[in-house]
């Protein structure tokens, strides 16, 4: 019974520890954002607040707590203020599954707060749970231009959450487990996933700026669009929570990209020809490949516009399943007729298939890119109004 | 709810639907200022959108018949603020026309300079707010930086970086700096740079193309019936310029082309915008090359203020003087309409004389306004996301709208 307490207690702790460093992460994330985005904008960015505005983020924790707190009238109170909270819990408890580290490699204890044999599909759960948040706020506001927010993400979920979960699934047919810690220890053995599976990691990156509604697929808060989206009415700290959910998201969509594709927490093995043990060295190599995506999704956002939202979802249903589901029955074709052997042979495969696709971009835009048809005549015009 | 109230049951199997009505704006973050739009929607498709002008009113027409002629020059820059040597140009050359004045060269080569300038200062704003609409922020950066540029050149000439109100009835307020343009000759090279970085970054991005190509078409006869001018309707492919139709400031004289393109639609009108930063360039370079010294105003005393130093030393000075300061001109009886090829289109001052010192009626022509038109008919059939682009697109200025 104690060894139970302790375990619990220990389990606790690690939870508080992953809360705290995610929102930590959230905070500073949010001013490396602005930052970077100011490096890439010709302008400075926030720097006032402490030197180099590092205490800007303390300001606007401060500020979204101390804000009024408005409902909206029309609001359905309840709903309205359930909505942040599903949002964030459902992101901070995806990540708790990463693990970050070998067992046993935090002062004794595992560098994970819990693991399940389905990692992949809890997380998978999980962060479509939090697709609710969105969509229940937008739908709770009681004004018009959150709804249209909230519809136009649960079409977008529908549209590529198909393809996200398809194009993992080749994957976890080579590695025939979905536990996180199953999938580290296979490209401990053979190498990072991302060399056999290329066209399955560019499709789920793709699908990863979706899922955390990040540019160029930001439709569900298209501030040009619909002011705000289904954030509009949500003000201090509900506003803020919606915030954190994003880029715990984005921090945790950053960690599962790294887990599957780039070996998770073990480094490149060739280093310890000079570092002994460098490559099981815990936290360092997860935190540099999440810093890695991280920077990729402020990139993106600095570089790209967005797509229309039609537009989306033909990306969503013409290309990323279709090339999802070849993903898949090819890496099931080789792994009937080859084996486990000749990796390579399917790296190469994957590798010319997103070449081709990348060289055909311009054909393959077509599919996802019909013009608005419109009605030949406007009458009002041609009549004169009316 | 009773039974009564609600709406019609649908037929079997299919969903209740209708249509929603969304407000848009005043106070919403892409309608370029105080533009109201109530748009009814199917879904996100567009069904009819009704723009409510009005907001930005400023009562300018009816401000211009209580100033003289020559107070006028402060207000027509503010109509437009984005291209504010185009309405200050239409209404001095109105103006003088009425009067017969008679400007001197270096003044015509100056404003066709300035004018040129601002047209591009107004393609700037378009590019940056353009694309920051359909979602792209660092467009606006770039576009901006050679904004702050070209307004730090208006300032150098005239004291103010926008509404300027520089150019006088007869000439201009004073003299351009001696270094000046050199300054434009570095300004235009930035600017030739920019212009590539804008289309090979911007203009070239596939997911840009696919939001811009094909939406809101308007076909040329439809251009030309709702009354289109500048750069929407040569991107409906009618060649209308007023610099090469009615040229004005010598225009004929200059090289250039009129830009056109067949399709119409919202890509159209967008490079549009980036091909004609070229012409305005090449205008500009020869407008530099023409600048020889010589006087900026008309040397009549009836309509220029005689130079500083004479009212120490002239009596007749200082009466023309106190005469043209407490009353100003009179042109004579009569009604004058000069159109000039802003940044937006066909920008025109309708002024009537009743022979006193302040006009009878001055009626703007303002292309946004009549630009703002084509908007329903651009927009039906199209996504809610299509109204940003095309009402992007059309690029009106709310001053120039409401006036």
């Amino acid at each position: 019974m104690p060894d139970l307490i302790a375990a619990l207690l220990i389990s606790l702790l690690k939870a508080v520890l992953v809360v705290l460093g995610l929102l930590t992460t959230f905070a500073y994330m949010t001013l490396i954002e602005r930052r970077l985005l100011g490096r890439m904008q010709i302008r400075h960015g926030p720097n006032r607040v402490g030197p180099m505005g590092l205490l800007q983020p303390a300001a606007d924790a401060i500020k979204s707590i101390f804000k009024e707190d408005l409902t909206v009238t029309l609001a359905d109170k309840l709903v309205y203020t359930l909505a942040p909270i599903v949002a964030i819990g459902m992101a901070l408890t995806a990540f708790g599954g990463i693990p970050a580290g070998p067992a046993g490699s935090l002062f004794g204890e595992n560098p994970w707060v819990y693991n399940l044999d389905a990692g992949i599909l809890a997380l998978l759960a999980l962060t479509s749970m939090g697709v609710y948040g969105i969509f229940l706020g937008g739908w709770a506001s009681g004004s018009k231009y959150p709804m249209l927010g909230a519809l136009r993400s649960s079409a977008q979920m529908i549209s590529y959450e198909l393809g996200m979960g398809l194009s993992i699934l080749g994957l976890l047919m080579l590695v025939g487990t979905t536990s996180f810690h199953g999938i580290v220890g296979w490209q401990a053995q053979n190498g990072v996933l991302i060399l056999f599976q290329s066209l399955g990691f560019a499709l789920f990156l793709i699908s990863s700026f979706a899922e955390t509604n990040r540019t160029p697929f930001d439709l569900p808060e298209a501030e040009q669009e619909i002011v705000a989206g289904y954030l509009t009415e949500y003000s201090a700290i509900k506003w803020a929570l919606f915030q954190m959910a994003e880029y715990v998201n984005m921090i945790t969509a950053s960690a599962v990209m790294a887990t599957l594709f780039l070996g998770g927490w073990k480094g490149p093995q060739f280093l310890n020809a000079v570092i002994p043990g460098v490559s099981d060295w815990p936290l360092v190599w997860l935190i540099a490949k999440i810093a890695f995506f991280l920077f990729l999704f402020i990139w993106v956002r600095a570089t790209l516009p967005r797509l229309r939202y039609d537009q989306l979802m033909r990306f969503g249903w013409k290309l990323l399943l279709p090339l999802a589901l070849a993903n898949t029955v090819v890496t099931a074709a080789f792994l009937a007729f080859r084996g486990s052997g000749g990796l390579w042979f399917l790296g190469v495969l994957s590798l010319a298939g997103l070449l081709a696709l990348l060289l055909m971009s311009d054909r393959v835009r077509v599919l996802w890119n019909r013009p608005t048809v419109r009605r030949p005549e406007s009458e009002a015009v041609r009549a004169g109004g009316d | 709810m009773t039974t009564a109230q609600r709406p019609a049951a649908p037929p079997e199997g299919q969903m209740h639907t209708q249509i929603m009505s969304l407000n848009v704006g005043p106070q919403h973050p892409s309608t370029h200022g105080v533009l109201r739009l109530v748009v009814d929607m199917d879904g996100e498709t567009v069904v009819k959108v009704t723009p409510h002008m009005g907001y930005l009113h400023t009562g300018f027409e009816k401000t211009f018949e209580n100033r003289t002629y020559q107070q006028g020059v402060t207000y027509a820059p503010r109509t437009d603020y984005l291209h504010c040597f185009g309405h200050e140009l239409a209404y001095v050359l109105s103006v003088e026309k009425l009067l017969g004045a008679d400007v001197p060269e270096r003044a015509t080569t100056v404003r066709v300079i300035l004018h040129e300038l601002g047209r591009m200062h107004s393609h700037l704003v378009f590019v940056g707010t353009g694309l920051l609409d359909l979602g792209a922020l660092t467009p606006f950066f770039y576009a901006f930086r050679e904004k702050e540029a070209l307004q730090d050149l208006f300032e150098a000439v005239c004291g103010y970086r926008m509404n300027q109100g520089y150019f006088r009835v007869g000439g201009l307020s004073r003299d351009i700096p001696d270094d000046w343009p050199a300054r434009v000759e570095t300004f235009l090279d930035q600017m030739e740079r920019g212009v590539t970085e804008y289309t090979t970054l911007f203009a070239q991005n596939p997911i840009f193309i696919d939001r811009a190509k094909g939406v809101g078409v308007i076909p040329p006869d439809v251009a030309l019936d709702l009354g289109l001018t500048g750069p929407n309707l040569r991107a409906s492919g009618v060649p209308l310029d007023h610099r090469k139709d009615n040229p004005y400031c010598g225009y004929e004289s200059y090289d250039f082309n009129v830009i056109t393109s067949p399709d119409g639609d919202s890509l159209a009108r967008f490079n549009m915008r980036l091909l004609e930063f070229g012409e305005s360039i090449k205008i500009v370079r020869q407008g530099l090359r023409r600048l020889k010294p010589g006087p900026v105003k008309d040397p009549n005393r009836k309509i220029s203020l005689p130079p500083r130093h004479e009212l120490e030393t002239s009596m007749e000075a200082v009466i023309h003087h106190f005469k043209l300061v407490t009353e100003g001109f009179h042109p004579p009886l009569g009604e004058v309409y000069v159109p000039v090829e802003s940044a937006r289109g066909e920008v025109g001052y309708y002024i009537v004389s009743d022979g006193g010192s302040m006009p009878y009626r001055v009626k703007i022509r303002a292309p946004s306004f009549v630009n703002l038109q084509a908007l329903e008919y651009a927009c039906v059939g199209a996504q809610f996301a299509d109204l940003i682009t095309i009402l992007a697109t059309i690029d009106p200025v709310l001053g120039d709208v409401d006036r």
